[in-house]
């Protein structure tokens, strides 16, 4: 008997699943389809992404390979420490636009920061929600807007300004420049700072009043140091967006080669050099090379940026 | 004993004051900076927005351009913009998203993945002037077709790429996990979770992703002065993808800064209006109504 219901609970089992198998075919197929297309989705989402990497690297392997041959004909001394680019006469000094770039980056950080740490502050801290409401959506918007719209504006608003202030003939240089990358960055910085702000804990501003801090002394001793790295983070991107950007720059700047003497004299910088130039050289010449070589250190630049931004976020996520 | 005291105490009452002060110097100096500048930065777009717009016609829109004369128009360079953004759209959209995708779904947790997400983090922000020479060298002398609509296309979305592919991970790993595990729960499978329950609720980073990435292929003009060129084919609707593809940034520039026409100022200052309103109009179209869907579930 014990037997007998071992041997039937044996077979109901075989014949159930004998009953799945057979009696169920579409829902078979189904699987099958199912597991086929997750297999097909695989594959293409692993196959984009090698793309993607494939592309990326592509980048990075031209851009050092087509670089590198500068050095061929012009020693690694001439093209970092001179200051002499005259290519029709075989002369690659870059250190104008090397100095240009970082000049005009330090000069757009040194006006754009105070700016963007005060707009943060007040956008996190001081307005009443209903205003923060509408004003964050326009900075947002402001961020999209075109960079040679900023260009333009600077070129027939403030050159116009300048030239009638300083009294100089020319007002195309290094502060035009600054200004007008200032205003392109400081919705960036603003709204990234203000986000970093907005995410301090409000237990330590409620530490703080109840220590009887005013709310100056809340923000500048409790709540900026809190924001600290974020703020640094939102510095970082808007310096590599102003290292990088191209057009506005070359619409003010003046686009001559020529170290410069003061924040008026026409200057140029890695990027409006490369963009003026490119189009009306040999692309296998000693010159095509050296523009090549000064992109690629613009790429190595940002890219050790954006690992300062790594660390950065590593370190504060260790803190917090 | 009631000396010291005292002293404390008016110290203390002083120290307030000054602090007091300050706050509301502070707080005075805030208020002014801030709303001063971003005034300043909304007046000076008011103010080109209205120096273009009310003299737009549609003679301007759909209109040739011209070298030497007055009155010329805009048409091939407007279509062009359109024409890339689709182009490039079409191309990074997919490799992006999946790439993203990849990165937050598949991939396994190691060094080389680490590697790869910093590649691409890092050329997310790499100036776009770099994507132009490797346009130039892909296309110009690699494959010897000249500077052409492809190319710019085909540059653009690269520039793209990074972009889209962070802010898909990014997205999709914000998607709280419960929601993940409850779509397992009932029984689907990895892509109808992805597709049902992540894409949907990570669906408003990526809309917004993609409108700013649009935006800024839309206004981009470095990219395409060195792979499509300065020059329009001088046709309307021209299709063919290895004409000239001067967009409508790039036309701006060159109005403004080389071209001999007299009424130079007058179209710039055209184009310029077209190219906000533009931007903002894509920007209005897709993410204000994502601005009230979170704001309603959010409530």
């Amino acid at each position: 008997m014990l037997d007998l219901n071992a041997s039937a609970q044996a077979a109901a089992p075989a014949e159930l699943g004998q009953s799945i198998r057979g009696g169920s075919g579409p829902a078979f197929d189904r699987k099958a389809r199912l597991r086929w297309s997750n297999s097909i989705f695989r594959v293409a989402c692993i196959a984009s992404a090698v793309f993607v990497c494939l592309v990326l690297l592509c980048i990075l392997f031209l851009m050092f390979r087509t670089g590198v041959l500068t050095f061929q004909n012009v020693s690694f001394r001439e093209f970092f420490f001179s200051a002499d680019w005259d290519p029709e006469n075989d002369r690659y000094g870059a250190l104008i636009f090397i100095f240009g770039t970082v000049a005009l980056t330090l000069l757009t950080l040194v006006i754009s920061v105070p700016f963007s740490v005060v707009i943060a502050v007040f956008l996190a801290e001081v307005t009443p929600s209903w205003l923060r409401n509408i004003l964050r959506p326009v900075l947002d918007l402001l961020v999209g807007i075109p960079s040679v719209v900023y260009g333009f504006l600077g070129l027939t608003v403030l050159i116009p300004l300048l030239r009638d202030l300083t009294g100089n003939e020319l007002a195309d240089g290094l502060l035009a420049a600054a200004i007008v990358l200032t205003i392109m960055v400081l919705p960036t910085i603003s709204r990234i700072s203000d986000d970093a702000i907005s995410a301090v804990p409000k237990k330590y501003r409620d530490a703080s009043y109840a220590l009887g801090s005013n709310r100056f002394q809340t923000i500048v001793r409790v709540v900026l140091p809190a924001a600290r790295s974020g703020i640094l983070y939102a510095v970082i991107l808007g310096m590599a967006r102003a290292i990088g950007e191209t057009m506005a720059v070359v619409m003010v700047i003046g686009n001559t080669a020529q170290m410069p003497s003061s924040l008026f004299t026409p200057t140029a910088v890695l990027t409006s050099n490369i963009v003026m130039q490119i189009s009306s050289v040999e692309f296998d010449s000693t010159w095509n090379y050296a523009l090549y070589l000064m992109g690629f250190l613009l790429l190595v630049i940002s890219l050790l940026m954006i690992v300062a931004v790594r660390f950065l976020q590593k370190r504060g996520a260790r803190e917090s | 004993m009631s000396q010291p005291s005292k002293a404390a105490a008016n110290s203390f009452g002083k120290r307030n004051g000054r602090a007091a002060a300050l706050d509301r110097i502070f707080t005075g100096l805030v208020w002014g900076i801030g709303a001063l500048v971003i005034l300043f930065i909304c007046g000076l777009l008011f103010l080109l927005l209205k120096n273009g717009l009310p003299k737009l016609t549609w003679d301007f829109l759909y209109g040739l351009p011209s070298e030497i004369e007055e009155g010329g128009g805009i048409g091939p360079a407007l279509f062009n913009s359109f024409y890339l953004l689709f182009i490039s759209l079409v191309i990074s959209i997919p490799l992006g998203m999946a790439a993203g995708i990849y990165l937050a779904e598949f991939a396994p947790d190691n060094r080389l993945i680490g590697l790869i997400r910093i590649c691409v983090e890092g050329l997310s922000s790499v100036p776009s002037i770099i994507f132009g020479l490797f346009g130039i060298a892909l296309f110009v002398e690699m494959f010897q077709i000249g500077l052409t609509i492809l190319g710019g296309a085909v540059s653009l979305a690269f520039l793209n790429l990074p972009v889209l592919t962070r802010v898909t991970e990014e997205s999709i790993r914000s998607v709280p996990v419960e929601l993940k595990n409850a779509s397992f729960a009932l029984g689907s499978t990895h892509l109808q979770t992805i597709r049902r329950v992540l894409i949907p609720v990570a669906l408003s980073g990526i809309v917004t992703g993609i409108c700013l990435t649009a935006g800024r292929a839309f206004g981009e003009s470095a990219v395409i002065i060195l792979t499509a060129g300065v020059t329009t084919s001088g046709e309307m609707w021209d299709f063919n993808l290895f004409s000239p593809g001067e967009t409508l940034a790039v036309h701006l520039w060159y109005v403004q800064s080389e071209a001999i026409v007299p009424d130079a100022q007058e179209i710039a200052q055209k184009a310029t209006s077209v190219l906000i309103f533009v931007v903002l109009l894509i920007n209005l179209v897709f993410r204000v109504p994502l601005w009230f869907n979170s704001r309603k579930t959010k409530g």
